[in-house]
């Protein structure tokens, strides 16, 4: 065949430079995953206040706070950390640019920041009176203004979800990676959350009631299956553009990233699926905790793969 | 008036002078390009044939990079420019995510992001960019592309039908024109990187962005240290003592 031997098509570079390789690494991932957990736990979080009485869960009023108050730190601390310029974060709320998500995200990110501030202190100081030592005046004020706790939650959980979706819209914006401009990335970000939020709850849950921890199986087994499913479809379904193929192929071939892929899928989906449901069954705190360990440690494998895949890709 | 750039490919000879010129004008730093020429070759001997293609940033009408920098440091001139503002960039790379076209890159001294900024500074004191300078064959055309009567708008009426842009389905109205292009030279999904057909070996990936000697702490420390471990010299004397690298990217 004539296209064999002349091989008419065949186009190879013969003199470049070298590629960036990828820009955004380990912490970018870290940083999704935390963020993940600190909105999570307030998504669930409301959802479990709306299931159940607060007596059923004594510690949630402070632990959820704190747990994304903690998270929430080391999202913005890796943010920060990432930068190559990490002292002109600053310019971010000096000169704003609000066409990009990254500007909008910071600011959504440190009011909630602020608002979680306040709710903790308000948790801490009326679940916990000695907290952090007695005659500590500010969570004295807290203990006095426990209506505000009240009144700021829905804000709180209204904020969580476009805290939880600006990354999606970030990677909509990156359009040099047109793996992550995918409709289901919004949808994936969802997800993670809830299986981020129902994971970290799921540890602190060894007092709760029967039922709540129900609620909390039930969550992550829905989050671990549609996460799983979207996961697949983006995975194995060519969706729409020719760098998109050319980057799920590269990770088809095989590799360190296809490896990771699928021990993030069985560890952090799939065995999380099926204990979870055999949970919500019959209570067994140990395993639950299992499932919440290997869905934290499965998501960040798999953020971790979606991210770097499409960085390998020759641009130009 | 909408600056832009044409390059013939028909007429590029691949000498890589404007790659140089643009290094010395702005001084770019060791392992980044705001130009760059590549090489590709097509086809298997004896029926083969080697074609060269500059890159560099487009100066895309709608910019992805704007859009997406959180502080303004990128940013368009009134000229259609669009330029960076190197003393306002954090360093989030949002801008390399977004481009298509890999045009930017993180300056390992500065540590912040650059590109080609069709040398405003040299545009705004009514001379012409390096690379359009020093161009033996006249393959860089540069002009007002909004001007009916400017050299690039006619050398683009001339060559109607032939004139291409780079990922015109990226919607980024790019400013910068090939005449004489292909599918193979404009597209990077339309060639291969095979090892063992470069001209150099082991040409893949960058090990870093940024100053080697430049890390996450460093990142925190570098307004408190001399500006001596910034330099280029710094940048070179870690190449030659890690011979490693130097064999990687290329060393003969």
């Amino acid at each position: 065949m004539v296209e064999n031997t002349i091989h008419a098509t065949q186009a190879i570079v013969t003199l470049d430079v070298p590629l960036p390789g990828i820009i955004w690494g380990w912490m970018i991932t870290l940083n999704m995953w935390a963020k993940s957990i600190a909105t999570g736990v307030i998504l669930v979080g409301a959802f479990l206040l709306y299931r159940h009485k607060k007596e059923e869960m004594p510690n949630l009023r402070w632990m959820m706070p704190l747990l994304a108050f903690v998270f929430l730190n080391i999202f913005l601390l890796f943010t920060l950390t990432d930068l190559h310029q990490p002292y002109r974060m600053i310019n971010i709320f000096l000169h704003p640019h609000w066409t990009s998500a990254i500007t909008v995200g910071a600011w959504m990110a440190s009011l909630f920041l602020l608002l979680i501030t306040i709710m903790l202190i308000i948790g801490v100081g009326q679940d916990l009176p000695n907290v952090p030592f007695k005659g500590c005046k500010l969570t004295a004020w807290g203990r006095n203004n426990g209506a505000l706790y009240d009144t700021l939650f829905p804000f709180v959980v209204f904020l969580a979800i476009p805290v939880t979706l600006y990354t999606a819209i970030i990677m909509a914006e990156s359009s040099a990676r047109e793996l992550w401009q995918a409709p289901a990335e919004v949808m994936q970000m969802m997800w993670a959350a809830f299986m981020a939020g129902t994971s970290a709850l799921i540890l602190v849950s060894g007092k709760w009631s029967k039922e709540a921890r129900r609620d909390l199986a039930l969550v992550l087994a829905i989050a671990t299956f549609f996460s799983f499913m979207m996961y697949m479809g983006e995975y194995f379904f060519s969706f729409k553009s020719a760098e998109a193929e050319a980057t799920l192929a590269f990770v088809h071939s095989g590799g360190p990233y296809n490896i990771e892929f699928w021990l993030g899928m069985v560890l952090g989906f799939i065995i999380p699926f099926f204990i979870a449901v055999g949970n919500m069954k019959s209570d067994n705190k140990t395993l639950l905790r299992v499932a919440a360990v290997l869905a934290l440690v499965g998501l960040y494998m798999a953020k971790d793969v979606w991210l770097k895949i499409p960085q390998l890709l020759n641009l130009s | 008036m909408k600056l832009g750039f044409l390059v013939d490919l028909n007429l590029c000879m691949g000498c890589k002078g404007c790659e140089i010129a643009c290094k010395v004008e702005n001084e770019v730093p060791l392992s980044s390009w705001r130009l760059r020429v590549k090489y590709i070759d097509i086809g298997t001997f004896p029926d083969a044939s080697r074609s060269f293609t500059p890159l560099r940033c487009n100066h895309c009408e709608s910019a992805p990079c704007e859009r997406i920098c959180p502080v303004s440091a990128l940013h368009y001139l009134d000229n259609g420019i669009v330029n960076v503002d190197s003393n306002r960039c954090i360093g989030c790379a949002g801008c390399m995510m977004a481009c298509p076209y890999g045009a930017i890159y993180m300056d390992p001294e500065t540590n912040t992001a650059d590109k080609c900024t069709y040398c405003a500074h040299r545009v705004e004191s009514g001379m012409m960019p390096a690379c359009v300078v020093v161009c033996p064959v006249q393959a860089n055309i540069f002009g007002d592309v909004e001007d009916d009567a400017s050299h690039i708008s006619h050398y683009i009426m001339e060559h109607q039908g032939s004139v291409q842009v780079r990922k015109p389905e990226k919607n980024t109205e790019p400013k910068h024109y090939y005449v004489g292009g292909g599918n193979q030279t404009l597209n990077p999904l339309a060639h291969e990187r095979l090892e063992g057909y470069g001209l150099f070996n082991n040409v893949t990936h960058l090990k870093h962005i940024g100053n080697p000697h430049h890390g996450v702490l460093d990142r925190f420390l570098a307004p408190f240290e001399s500006e001596e471990k910034l330099t280029n010299t710094s940048f070179m004397n870690s190449e030659k003592t890690d011979a490693g690298s130097h064999n990687e990217e290329g060393g003969h």
